[in-house]
């Protein structure tokens, strides 16, 4: 009952005129940021976070605000999906399997209310989870020392490396490239500088907005520019909006599994959303008796991985509030902008910050409902942003992220350093090298480093004083399984690919 | 191929960083690990995951032409400019060409990228000056 009670504290720190404002903002900006094609939940937040930085908002409407673009960027990813086969974003792709399927045969209304559902199932659910599993995660988070921490990092990068990409040499090589970034700059426990090759302004190292910004949403422009922005989006019809209800009443099974599943694989380091949606969508497939009409417009296939991604999401936020390790591409943005607001997740953030924890997932839970009901009778709204063309709308976000950067810092040499992130984020994107490492590199460095030594000092330079406790032993083991079992399991776990039409 | 120069450079640069990491100042108050070990941890990481990459490389990307190239680090080159520009020449006469640009790079029509440019960069001017409240600088000064 003492989580009731917190959770009433949170709703009146969220039901402020101000912050419930920030919230519904932050749902449409995010809807928006999801429906456009080459823009999503990461480089949308991404983006924002030097504005909402500058805008002087205090941590708590800073972090309502930014979750709202959060959970609205991956409801509005499926927009694209259903209506131009074209995912918003990356954890929107299983959902172009059936949804757009489902366009094609005119039911583009019907797939659009049926995925708005799904995800407010998916999304609420999730929440309610996060409201159960977080403070218990962080009690047991209490018991990590140094040496548990340094494990979990190493479990964060593996999974990531293992279960998220390809070929787990180029995430490890990813990896190291942020570590390597964030060693840059003053050490923390002798203030003496390394690796500035005697360049002043990288003597307070290198911001993680300037990467995240430049790796994020510079690069999109450069592959816009590769691909000539085809796949604009012209031209789309909708018909009238009624509610399926036969479709999601015979869904309500698949919706709760589909959460259940995307819920863990959210909770997971290193899986994070995309992964949730196309496990729910695997597992839905095989799970019913007559799948034959998946892939081609079944209603089940859009309920699973909207549901699924959504509830990942949600998922996501637990280890990253709890323990400071963001689960994926996305959580690792949001972590950046908690640092960035000077909140240090983690354990004691639950008993420090109450205000903060419980003002978040107060606003997360009205969040949701602002957003069915955006998504649901006002989703033609949303429909109409599809037509704004690439050639307009990707130089506005190269303006927007130079225009972030720059207020925060006001230093030309960020600038440049973003355009270098750019190209290299393209380059990298070429060669199938993953980013989200590097960001995670970069977030994570310096705490990995400092959890290292600590635990060194601590034991004064045993190094089986890693492998000392059981949680210790349990990490390292989850590490090394989860970086090696996928190179045998490559036949079974894929990450989703793009699909080509 | 290119994983393999791909590869290759890693570990060029990883051995630069470690390098770059001997030379460390090394202060008289330090702990068991001390300031180098992490980084000569990461480049020797980096090492080895460069050596796999360059045993079993992916198939060959397929890279874009030399024209995309071309116009790609024209993109580049526009923004590095942009970047120096900011300061000097105010936000919207460098946001107006530097978003035509890139307009252009991406769908090459000539009065459609101009429009772009102007529009974008008075609607943003606007927004962050008058709705987000922002402390931009319209003109340099002395021009009006």
């Amino acid at each position: 009952m003492e989580t009731l009670s917190l959770l009433a504290d949170g709703f009146s720190v969220a039901l402020t005129p101000s912050n419930l404002f920030l919230a519904v903002v932050g749902c449409i900006l995010g809807t928006v940021i999801g429906a456009l094609p080459g823009l999503g939940p990461s480089n949308g937040v991404a983006i924002l976070i030097p504005l909402a930085f500058s805008l002087g908002l205090d941590a708590t409407a800073a972090l309502v605000l930014m979750t709202a673009v959060y959970y609205g960027a991956m409801y509005g990813g499926r927009i694209s999906s259903i209506l131009l086969n074209i995912p918003g974003d990356e954890p929107a792709l299983m959902t172009t399997l059936d949804g757009y399927p489902m366009a094609k045969a005119g039911r583009a209304s019907d797939a659009l209310v049926l995925s708005g559902v799904a995800s407010f199932v998916g999304a609420f659910l999730a929440t309610i989870g996060l409201i159960l599993l977080a403070p218990m995660l962080a009690r047991i988070a209490f018991l990590f020392g140094p040496a548990e921490y340094f494990a979990l990092y190493l479990l964060a990068f593996s999974t990531l490396g293992g279960i998220a990409s390809n070929n787990q040499a180029k995430a490890a090589i990813a990896a190291c490239i942020g570590l390597g970034i964030s060693m840059i700059g003053l050490d923390n426990n002798t203030g003496i500088a390394r690796l500035t090759m005697g360049e002043l302004h990288l003597m307070d190292g290198v911001d993680f907005l300037v990467a995240i910004v430049g790796l994020f949403a510079v690069t999109e422009v450069f592959v816009f520019i590769e691909s000539h922005g085809k796949n604009s989006a012209l031209g789309v019809k909708l018909g009238k909006i009624t509610i399926p209800v036969k479709d999601i009443l015979r869904c309500k099974w698949t919706m709760l599994r589909s959460t259940f599943i995307g819920f863990i694989a959210g909770v997971l380091p290193g899986a994070g959303a995309s992964l949730g949606s196309f496990m729910a969508y695997s597992a839905e497939k095989s799970l019913v008796r007559d799948n034959s009409q998946f892939g081609k417009g079944d209603v089940r296939g859009v309920a699973a991985p909207e549901a699924g991604n959504n509830a990942a999401a949600g998922g996501a936020l637990v280890p990253m509030l709890t323990l400071g390790v963001p689960g994926s591409g996305t959580t690792a943005v949001l972590l950046a902008l908690l640092m960035t607001l000077n909140i240090t997740p983690g354990p004691t953030l639950f008993t420090d910050r109450p205000d903060v924890v419980w003002g978040l997932i107060a606003s997360l839970l009205i969040a949701n409902v602002v957003l069915l009901l955006l998504n649901v009778p006002m989703v033609r709204l949303f429909v109409h942003i599809l037509s704004v063309p690439p050639w307009v709308l990707l130089p506005g976000v190269t303006m927007i992220s130079f225009v972030g950067i720059f207020s925060l810092s006001g230093s030309t040499f960020d600038l440049l350093l973003m355009i270098g992130f750019g190209a290299m984020g393209f380059f990298l994107r070429k060669l199938d090298v993953p980013t989200v490492p590097i960001i995670l590199g970069i977030l994570l460095g310096n705490n990995m480093e400092d959890s290292l030594r600590r635990a060194m000092v601590i034991s004064g330079g045993e190094w089986t004083y890693l492998f000392s406790s059981g949680i210790a032993i349990g990490l390292w083991v989850a590490a090394v399984l989860g970086f090696v079992a996928p190179m045998f399991l490559r036949g079974k776990i894929r990450k989703p690919q793009a699909i080509t039409d | 191929m290119s994983d393999r120069l791909f590869g290759l450079v890693v570990i060029i640069v990883a051995a630069g960083y470690i390098f770059a990491a001997s030379l460390t100042e090394v202060s008289f108050l330090s702990d068991p690990v001390g300031s180098k070990t992490f980084p000569y941890l990461i480049g020797g990481v980096a090492i080895l995951a460069a050596l796999a990459v360059m045993l079993r490389p992916d198939a060959e990307p397929d890279w874009p032409s030399a024209g995309t190239f071309a116009r790609i680090a024209l993109a580049v080159a526009v923004l590095v400019a942009y970047a120096y520009m900011l300061r000097p020449f105010g936000f919207i006469i460098p946001t107006a060409l530097a978003a035509g640009m890139l307009s252009y790079q991406i769908r090459p029509r000539a009065i459609a990228a101009m429009l772009t440019g102007v529009g974008l960069s008075v609607g943003l001017f606007a927004i962050f000056k008058f709705a987000l409240g922002l402390g931009l600088v319209a003109f340099p000064k002395g021009w009006f």
